[in-house]
């Protein structure tokens, strides 16, 4: 029997001082874990399509509701925001981007971008199908 | 783990294919061939849903029922649940420790996620033989 050997532990999250990319680095993970759940939304939507008009009815009473919309909304933002997060990842994993200006430029553009593009989306939804 | 000095294997050796999640670096690879996918298919993705916006059910049906809508919506259900099935496999093995609770939760996984990407898969199929 080998003894456990004692590897240092990573101080508690409180230790360190926040920083940007830490912060958006836990906003990358809570979209993915929120679009996980989301995707039952996409499966309703494709399942109703399949079953009938009063099914699709029902999901576009929901979609259609306050909730339903806020929903989709952020639903939206998790999609858009984890798709930029990540490509700033491939960046990263092809070796670019780490000096300090880069990262805080890269997770800027992350965050500003995800929130352009949502609204952009729900303009161009809005003007196509008058928000329904 | 056994006593590396019992062992005449390499320590390269003993470690090859045994990550945290003891699969190597088959998921990290498919983790990012996945997010590459999805990345290129979002603009198609997202040029369908807003096609889709504010469409009663035969047109909503119509639509999701032609041949490239069907497969650009194919692709991207098979490449989402399989990037959620490895992301959600890596938060469960950072923060559920008790070992039972984890195989548990990753089984649960696995079944959530097959079950999303079978289910819209048959939709999608149904859709598109127009029965």
């Amino acid at each position: 029997m080998t003894a456990r050997i004692e590897r240092p532990l990573s101080p508690h999250i409180q230790t360190y001082r926040w920083t940007l990319t830490m912060a958006l680095s836990i906003v990358h993970r809570a979209t993915g874990i929120a679009l996980y759940v989301g995707t039952l939304l996409l499966a309703w939507w494709l399942i109703a399509a399949a079953s009938g008009p009063s099914a699709y009815a029902n999901l576009q009473a929901f979609t259609g509701s306050f909730i339903g919309k806020l929903i989709v909304f952020g639903y939206t933002w998790a999609l858009m925001h984890h798709l930029l997060s990540g490509i700033r990842h491939f960046v990263w994993d092809l070796g670019y981007g780490f000096k300090a200006n880069e990262r805080e430029a890269l997770t800027w553009a992350a965050l500003i971008g995800g929130i352009v593009l949502t609204v952009l989306i729900w303009i161009i939804a809005y003007a196509i199908g008058g928000g329904r | 783990m056994s006593d590396s000095r019992s062992s005449m294997r390499t320590p390269l050796g003993r470690v090859r294919n045994l990550g945290a999640s003891h699969s190597g670096t088959t998921d990290f690879w498919r983790q990012r061939l996945t997010a590459m996918a999805m990345t290129l298919l979002i603009v198609p993705v997202l040029f369908v849903i807003l096609t889709l916006v504010g469409r009663n059910h035969a047109g909503a049906a119509q639509i999701l029922g032609s041949l490239p809508i069907a497969i650009i919506l194919l692709l991207f259900i098979v490449a989402s649940t399989w990037h959620m099935k490895i992301g959600m496999q890596v938060v469960i093995e950072d923060y559920v420790h008790n070992e039972k609770l984890k195989l548990a939760s990753i089984m649960a996984n696995n079944f959530f996620c097959a079950a999303v990407a079978l289910a819209s898969i048959y939709a999608l199929l149904k859709l598109s033989s127009g029965v």
